[in-house]
């Protein structure tokens, strides 16, 4: 019993927002309260061992009518992952026109999860 | 603008384009002079012309007998011939001085009296009913009012910067961003001015720099004792759709803040409520204060109980200056400590509306002092308006379209202003640098959403007509930039 | 280009496209969207977070995708677009005056009208933050527009004023570029906006949030360079001796948004001042005939879905008005919000009308209730109409229901001519 500690956390999958709190003993949890669905419950469970989040940002386009097509994470990535990400995009450059649900970087870190467009540039005539 | 910096030579330099010194280009500009007008700032009507209630007064309030009360009275006549010629809105609203209560009421008799020595034309004295009738919303325990029908209101930017435009037109230079710095004398004649953009010889050199006319006057080693004190007063603008009124409201004057707090409607169409007064010292502190916008609201609603704070679109003050000379009047003279120079001081309220009459004031001065006007045979008073397509009619704004697709992309959904507009701003003789300066030449980013949706495609359009980068653009000089950096250039700040 | 269309839609964003959508689907043939920005979508383009769609799509996408599913349905149906058109006028007998750089001055005449102008953000002015008129004063929409589709950084160093959605996701995309925010300021005792968006907007970055305070003051000459935050006490007053200077280059306004309905005036729609946008009914229909409104126009919203599914009312009535001059009712009576209800929309309904329909009933409640809440519509006297129950009610979150018609139509009595909408705690 030395080990046992409480968090709370607030649910993100959806706007209702559940406080859920969590009794850890040791990196087990042993106890889940606040929850009103399953989504919360899998989402502590997540956020407890390997909190992820669904980065959205954008990339450079070259010749488009917009200098920047918006771009996310098909699924969520590790939180501290999350500004290492940021700096390979602000790498990258795409010609237009870009169509969306482009590629754009494939299986970032090795994490089966890629990076595609949300939106689309035309071409700067 | 590289010729004019190349003539270093003028019969006249004028420093500081606020309305005087437009007003007096304009009129010199009429006679056979090389004049230059150099202004500090990177547009003209920065200082006290810019901030101020755009009234021109009847002259009912000045002290009998003071310029204030002279220069007022002929400036409100000059006014009227001034707006056709310069093709700028004039609202002739007239204007009442309220009395609420019985003891204010022997103010407007008191009023009455100094208004008809002043020669202040058709005046009369209303009685509550007649008064309700023209403004209804009024306090209802209004007891009667002076009426004074020559009261109009002008848009203070468009009415300066059309005075430089058509003096520019009839000859005159303008220097932006060209801070006076220096005096050149050679025994005891001022034969030019050093300025941070090269050094300008001249005849005479017009001192009409506003606040800082003093400083002016002590570079040239005369009138020490002489000190201006900025007075701030603060401003607030209203929704046009949720308050309208008719005329002018001046409360009954009081010695400490002058004309107070008095309301009035814009050429716009907007109510406008202010000012205060506050002494201070910065001379380029133009901030408003809470206790300042408290202070307005409440005067205003003991004239105007219906006004809402929640109709509020814009706020702002303006420094008034105020001069320490003890009759509290005007100063405009030609120096008499040293040669080549014209003073004009303290030009507080009533200044605007006093403008062309202390321009006439100074072509009489500098007459006395022997300098020949010898008359232009082309000089043309008038100055032609551009198109303002939120004025113009269904079949007016087509035809326009038609003749340059421009003025067909609305930038500003609020007050309607189209690229053409924008355009024409930025390319205009006094030319628009600035997103402020063409906001205060077509309007724009003033309704209510106040610039939210207008401030990327104004920048983007002010970028490629001056061929400058987006984040060279700012907002009013100096380092007014809206813009750090691109999206994905990143410096990162920790 | 025609001179006379079945339905005219102004704005082209979730609502004006829902609405030329299912214009087209009811039978409607002449169609036109008229939109003020060079592309479709009004402001999802530039809301590149995620969070879209989960009512209508039961996935979650960004703001742009979210919009592109409806661009492409519009582009499938062949339906007319104006781009880049601004609509400056509208008469009560539905002329419109719009004007562009191609077509120039247009007059156009539409059968039926969607207004679908969405809404625009309250500004410093309206707040009246005292203070100077330096550069670095933007709104969360302007700047949101800079980073993400212009490709500007207006700022390095914000503090934000307004704990809304707007401003938390704003507060972590200007974080994810490289930029410093300070300070989430919110004069609320409770944070404004969705709690998940406190957890990954806010906590996730360590962006603090400091709740009942405001700006006292803004400091600097030409940019900004500071602003003085300052406590304030139960009823939004300023506890003097609390303030703290806070240096930064930008003041970001996140404070609230209100329709967009200068158009509407003009047409002499009437205005409710309680939502900022028309009074319509559950056809989405304004006072004036055959001029429907349809999302942010009518009432602030918080989840674009319900924007499009307004639009979908709107585009289907203006569609049948124009098709066959659909009747308004004859027993059209009015629904008021009743206990801690903050506003609800439609505000009439047309009882002899709605039989075989069902509408949707949107209200928003002005406190919190964490705990199981039932929404009751009630008769003027108190007489129970109808009971809905939700697991919880926030002033943030918008109560959307589907009513059926002929439980209202056959339980309201002949005399009623007011309903109220009530919420209260289980």
């Amino acid at each position: 019993m030395s080990d046992r500690t409480t968090n709370k956390y607030i649910c993100i999958r959806c706007p209702r927002g559940c406080e859920i709190i969590t009794t850890l003993d040791g990196w087990q949890i042993d106890k889940i309260e606040g929850n009103v669905c399953k989504l919360g419950l899998d989402y502590v469970k997540e956020e407890v061992n390997d909190p992820r989040r669904v980065v959205t940002s954008t990339v450079k386009v070259i010749n488009g009518k917009h200098s920047l097509v918006p771009v996310w994470t098909t699924a969520g990535i590790p939180k501290d992952k999350i500004f290492d990400l940021m700096e390979m995009l602000r790498e990258i450059k795409i010609e237009a026109p870009v169509d969306i649900n482009t590629l754009v970087i494939n299986n970032i870190f090795d994490l089966n999860i890629d990076v595609v467009t949300s939106g689309k540039v035309a071409k700067l005539v | 603008m590289n010729s004019v910096k190349d003539n270093k030579y003028f019969d006249i330099i004028i420093i500081g384009a606020g309305i005087v010194g437009a007003m007096i280009a304009r009129i010199l500009s009429k006679y056979k002079l090389n004049i230059l007008i150099i202004e500090k700032e990177v547009d003209i009507c920065m200082g006290a012309s810019a901030a101020n209630s755009a009234i021109l007064h009847s002259g009912c309030d000045p002290k009998p007998g003071s310029l204030k009360a002279e220069l007022n009275v002929k400036g409100n006549k000059y006014w009227k011939n001034i707006v056709n010629e310069l093709q700028i809105p004039c609202k002739e609203t007239g204007s009442f001085v309220i009395a609420i209560g019985e003891e204010e009421l022997e103010t407007i008799w008191h009023l009455y009296k100094r208004s008809i020595y002043n020669k202040v034309p058709k005046i009369k004295i209303l009685r509550k009913d007649e008064i309700l009738y023209k403004e209804p919303k009024l306090n209802p325990e209004v007891t009667g009012a002076l009426w004074t029908p020559t009261t109009a209101v002008v848009d203070p930017f468009e009415a300066t910067i059309a005075a430089c435009e058509n003096a520019i037109n009839n000859g005159s230079k303008l220097l932006l961003s060209t801070q006076f710095k220096e005096f050149i004398i050679e025994k005891n004649k001022i034969v030019g001015i050093k300025t941070n953009n090269g050094d300008f010889y001249s005849r005479w050199v017009i001192n009409s720099s506003g606040i800082y006319a003093d400083e002016v006057m002590h570079k040239a080693g005369i009138r020490s004792d002489y000190k201006i004190t900025p007075r701030r007063g603060e401003y607030l603008v209203f929704d046009e759709s949720k308050v309208k009124l008719n005329t002018v409201l001046y409360p009954v004057p009081n010695k400490e803040i002058g004309k107070g707090t008095l309301i009035s409607t814009t050429t716009h169409g907007n109510v406008m409520i202010g000012p205060n007064a506050e002494f201070i010292e910065d001379k380029a502190s133009t901030e408003t204060t809470k206790s300042g916008i408290s202070e307005i609201l409440k005067n205003a609603k003991r004239l105007l109980p219906s006004l809402n704070e929640k109709d509020v679109i814009a706020q702002y003050a303006g420094l008034r200056a105020t001069s320490n000379l003890e009759n509290g009047d005007f100063l405009i003279e030609i120096s008499e400590d040293v040669q080549g120079l014209v003073n004009i001081g303290g030009i507080e309220s009533p200044g605007f509306v006093s403008a062309p009459a202390i321009a006439e004031m100074i072509i009489e001065l500098l007459k006395q002092a022997g300098e020949k006007f010898e008359e232009k045979e082309n000089w043309n008073p008038v100055r032609k308006a551009r198109p303002c397509f939120r004025k113009l009619s269904h079949l007016e704004r087509a035809e326009l379209i038609k003749k340059n697709p421009a003025y067909g992309r609305i930038v500003c959904r609020c007050e309607e202003v189209t690229e053409g507009e924008i355009v024409d701003a930025i390319h205009s003789p006094v030319p628009a640098l600035t997103y402020d300066a063409v906001k205060r030449r077509t309007w724009l980013g003033t309704g209510r959403c106040q610039g939210c949706f207008d401030y990327p495609r104004v920048i983007e359009i002010l970028a490629r007509e001056l061929n400058i980068a987006v984040r060279d653009v700012t907002k009013c000089g100096n380092n007014s930039n809206f813009i750090f950096r691109r999206t994905k250039d990143v410096e990162i700040i920790k | 280009m025609k001179k006379i269309y079945d339905v005219l839609i102004i704005g082209g964003g979730p609502a004006g496209l829902a609405a030329g959508i299912e214009a087209i689907k009811t039978g409607a043939k002449d169609i036109l969207i008229i939109e003020r920005d060079s592309v479709l979508g009004g402001i999802l383009p530039q809301c590149i977070h995620n969070g879209f769609g989960s009512v209508i799509f039961k996935k979650d996408y960004p703001g742009p995708q979210y919009a592109q599913n409806f661009i492409d349905e519009v582009d499938k149906l062949g339906i007319e677009v104006l781009l880049d058109t601004m609509v400056l006028d509208i008469t009560p007998d539905r002329r419109i005056f719009a004007t562009n750089s191609i077509d120039g001055y247009l007059e156009l005449e539409g059968k039926s009208i969607v207004l679908a102008m969405g809404c625009r953000e309250r500004t410093r002015s309206q707040i009246r933050i005292p203070g100077t008129r330096a550069a670095g004063i933007f709104t969360a929409g302007t700047v949101q527009r800079f980073v993400n589709i212009e490709g500007y950084m207006p700022g390095n160093k914000f503090v934000i004023l307004g704990s809304g959605d707007i401003g938390m996701i704003m507060a972590r995309r200007l974080k994810l570029e490289g930029a410093s925010v300070e300070k989430v300021i919110e004069i609320m005792p409770f944070l404004t906006g969705l709690r998940r968006n406190y957890v990954q907007c806010l906590q996730d970055f360590g962006i603090p949030l400091v709740l009942q305070h405001t700006i006292k003051r803004i400091i600097g000459k030409n940019r900004v360079e500071a602003v003085e935050i300052i406590k304030v006490d139960d009823n939004f007053n300023m506890i003097n001796g609390t303030e703290e200077v806070i240096a930064c280059d930008s003041l970001l306004l996140s404070v609230g948004l209100i329709p967009e309905n200068e158009l509407s005036k003009k047409a002499s729609i009437a205005i409710d001042n309680i939502t900022g946008g028309p009074y319509v009914d559950e056809n989405m229909e304004t006072n004036i005939n055959g001029i429907f409104a349809a999302g942010n126009v009518v009432n602030i919203h918080d989840l674009v879905d319900y924007v499009t599914e307004a639009g979908y009312i709107a585009g289907r009535n203006a569609a049948l008005h124009a098709l066959h001059h659909q009747r308004r009712g004859l027993n059209r009576i009015s629904i008021e919000r009743g206990k801690n209800v903050n506003n609800v929309v439609p505000q009439f309904i047309n009882l002899d009308l709605i039989e075989d329909k069902s509408f949707l009933l949107q209200l928003r409640v002005n406190k919190v209730f964490d705990k199981k809440v039932k929404v009751e519509i009630t008769e003027d006297d108190g007489t129970i109409i109808a009971t809905y129950r939700e697991n919880y009610a926030r002033p943030a979150e918008m109560i959307a229901l589907k009513i059926k018609g002929d439980k209202l139509s056959h339980v309201v009595s002949k005399n009623c001519y007011k309903l109220k909408v009530n919420v209260t705690e289980i």
